[in-house]
């Protein structure tokens, strides 16, 4: 049962219309401009025993993603496809609107989100994760960890997964007489094939404004968001309008322009923390 | 002849001069209804608007007859076929500005399940409406019977300027009181006759479209009388 | 079930005969449940889904708002609703489904003349052949205004997909589990607004607004047959 959110934080009316004005101006609260995300920082293999890993700051936004690779049972109709699991979770830490428990729809939401932008445009290839066919195959189970919330999850957590799967490497094994596999406890050098890359953009609708990452407050008096995926080509591989309001047909295109601009700001910052962090594995060698 | 009769639904426009409705909304430059129902160009081009279906919004004065489903410390709830439950205190019930002048047991003399004819004192957003029966008339109802019918159908019940609730009251030789929440309390002479009472609202009830509908009912009634012999 | 090998054929027809703008054949039918306050049966095609919406009645404190009347909603497939037998437990995707439903609903129901109060509405799918949550909230929308719920208007839905390169209107099962794209929007025409969009697949920026456009013309019929079908249900009370 879904039910309207009863414990939202409030913003005092005077806050609101002080927001309200400046992007009267074209301003916003913290000298962006309404296409700008915050400042953003990707770091790579933060955690040492996981397969892959990342802690991306979008802003006060702090998201951290976790990769295990442990080998399973493919799906039945799938036998020839390793499987790809996504899941989400609002640390209680995170924000004092977050309540430990299962979890709410809220984080079914990220990750069903995260994981549809993944799979339809396949960016991990799944079937270069095979052991034996239809017997055993490698699962990538990929966790995002929600640290610290300021607003706009998808966007942050997008960038999380995308650059713990650019940077997971694969566990060393070996194929027992048995059939068994045994994990050893190093990893391996060998990165996960991944096919594209894929970011997302939200941006808020506050009034007639469509606001790129929008901080929590912007979240807050926004009327609804809109989430979409973007592949490098500037082909949309996933959308999802999130929150209680409604657009126009209009509204929809001009969010798709502006999305489509974000995106590639994204990808410059995704591929600059990726240069950087072969850049330190050549040092180490 | 009206042929300005019309169902309206959810989102559709309605035009007519001054039109000020509970479930009519401004949308840009028009007025349109937010609730299914029947539109109506009466004389002088008045119109009216009335909802078929949606639930019993008390307003304050209404008359209700609420049945008594708990009671609290110093309360009783009632269901009056409404979104919110309504409460009567047990100092108005017994008419008292000093608690010492209430008896000690006092929800001994308004039990759960009984019915109350009282009115609408307060309701605003915040709170619920609260009741009272010091008003000549209410109280506990303790003859008769009590039949639930739906809101909506109540103009119906009392018919163009009460000719069907007066033809009920003559051909039935009982007496009526309904109310707007959808509750109407009837007592006649014997058990029989609140029957036929009670079947005969059912049917305007169940057939409020129909023409000649009061008619049908009396003569229903009178059919009624003849064959149970009373 | 297996992937065809084409989706349209060379004189342009689906795999079940239609063409690419066309929809399923659609029934609708309300009152359907004597206990509900309103209720709604809605077909496109196979996919059969039904709705009932209890309310408004006083909501329970935990969740009350102080202002306006709490919408719950949830979506439910029932276990025989599908080729493999469900698993009644709330799935991943139905408390997925269930929040972007309850949010295509918010902004068309007047919530704010009932504070304090809960708006129950149940989507049930009893059969399922694609296009679930968009029969479903064209069901919930019937549902609410049988219930005579104030709303600004009615919603229909409906879902857009790509199959060989072209872009078709109200998938069914196959045409989503196989296609390259599955696009369901909610709308309300009489608004032009949109209250549900969403996208799994992959599409050009020029694919997803001509989607949007197909899918607007279709809703717009849906709504039409919407209002014929709460019209004739009351019919009677229009006559006199």
């Amino acid at each position: 049962m879904s039910t309207t959110p009863f414990r939202v934080q409030i913003i005092p009316k005077i806050k609101k219309e002080s927001y309200l004005n400046l992007y009267r101006k074209g301003q916003r609260a913290d000298e962006r401009d309404f296409y700008s995300p915050r400042k953003i920082s990707i770091q790579t293999n933060v955690l040492e025993k996981a397969n892959g890993s990342s802690l991306v700051k979008l802003g006060n936004t702090q998201v951290m993603a976790g990769i295990k690779i442990e080998p399973g049972e493919p799906f039945f109709d799938t036998p020839d496809q390793g499987v790809l699991q996504v899941h989400a979770e609002l640390v209680p830490l995170a924000s004092p609107q977050f309540e430990p428990g299962p979890p709410d729809e809220n984080s079914i939401e990220l990750a069903r989100v995260i994981d549809r932008s993944l799979r339809d445009p396949k960016a991990v290839d799944l079937n270069s994760l095979v052991i034996r066919p239809g017997d055993k195959v490698w699962m990538i189970w990929l966790d995002l960890y929600i640290l610290d919330y300021d607003g706009n999850l998808f966007d942050a957590s997008m960038l999380a997964a995308m650059a713990a799967l650019l940077t997971a490497k694969m566990p060393e094994y070996e194929e027992l007489e048995t059939g068994e596999i045994k994990i050893s406890k190093n990893i391996s050098n060998n990165p996960i094939k991944i096919n594209k890359k894929v970011v997302t953009v939200t941006t808020a609708k506050v009034e007639n404004y469509i606001l790129v990452d929008p901080n929590l407050d912007e979240e807050i008096i926004s009327d609804t968001k809109s989430v979409i995926a973007f592949d490098e080509q500037g082909n949309i591989v996933g959308a999802q309008k999130t929150g209680m309001g409604s657009l126009s047909q209009e509204e929809i295109d001009n969010i798709i322009n502006v999305s489509s601009s974000a995106a590639q700001v994204y990808f410059k910052l995704l591929n600059d923390a990726l240069k950087s962090e072969v850049k330190e594995e050549k040092g180490d060698k | 002849m009206s042929t300005t009769r019309r169902v309206l639904v959810p989102g559709e426009k309605i035009e007519g001069v001054n039109i000020s409705d509970f479930y009519v909304y401004d949308y840009k430059n028009e007025k349109r209804v937010s609730i299914i129902g029947v539109i109506d160009l009466k004389q002088e081009g008045q119109i009216s608007y009335s909802p078929l279906n949606g639930v019993y919004l008390p307003k304050e004065g209404d008359i209700i007859i609420g049945l008594v489903t708990s009671h609290g410390v110093a309360n009783w709830f009632l269901d009056i076929n409404s979104p919110y439950q309504a409460i009567l205190s047990v100092q108005d019930f017994f008419g008292s500005k000093q608690s010492n002048q209430l008896p000690e047991d006092p929800f001994k003399y308004l039990q759960i399940g009984e019915y109350v004819k009282a009115k609408i004192a307060a309701f605003d957003r915040i709170r619920n409406p609260l009741l009272t029966v010091q008003d000549k008339g209410l109280g506990k109802i303790v003859e008769g019977i009590v039949v639930s019918v739906h809101p909506t159908r109540i103009p119906r019940i009392i018919g163009k300027k009460g000719s069907m609730i007066e033809m009920l009251k003559s051909t039935t030789s009982c007496e009526f009181f309904v109310a707007v929440n959808g509750m109407i309390h009837i007592k006649c002479q014997n058990e029989q006759l609140e029957n036929i009472a009670s079947n005969a609202v059912k049917m305007i009830e169940l057939q409020s479209h129909i023409t000649g509908l009061t008619e049908k009912v009396k003569k229903f009634i009178e059919e009624e009388r003849k064959v149970r012999g009373v | 079930m297996t992937r065809p090998q084409r989706f349209i054929d060379d004189e342009g027809k689906r795999l079940d005969g239609r063409k690419p703008d066309e929809i399923r054949p659609v029934k609708m039918q309300v009152g359907v449940l004597s206990n509900a306050d309103g209720s709604a049966l809605v077909e496109y095609g196979l996919t059969k889904v039904l709705a009932a919406v209890y309310g408004p009645k006083e909501s329970q404190k935990s969740i009350s708002l102080p202002d306006r009347a709490s919408l719950r909603v949830r979506y439910h497939m029932a276990p025989f609703s599908t080729e493999e037998r469900k698993n009644p437990a709330p799935s991943r995707r139905e408390v997925e489904l269930s929040k972007v439903l309850r949010e295509s609903l918010e902004p068309i129901v007047i919530t704010d003349y009932f504070p304090r109060t809960s708006i129950d509405i149940f989507i049930e799918v009893l059969q399922s052949d694609g296009g679930t949550r968009t029969v479903g909230a064209t069901a919930a929308s019937l549902a609410l205004a049988d219930a005579g719920i104030p709303m600004k208007a009615l919603v229909a839905g409906v879902a857009i997909g790509k199959v060989d390169n072209v872009l078709i209107v109200d998938l069914n099962e196959v045409e989503d589990m196989y296609g390259d794209a599955d696009m369901p929007i909610v709308a309300a025409p009489d608004l032009g607004q949109i209250t549900l969009y969403q996208l799994n697949g992959v599409l050009s920026k020029e694919e997803f607004h001509n989607a949007i456009d197909m899918a607007m013309k279709v809703i717009n019929k849906l709504v039409d047959i919407e209002k014929e079908t709460l019209r004739n249900s009351y019919k009677e009370a229009g006559e006199e």
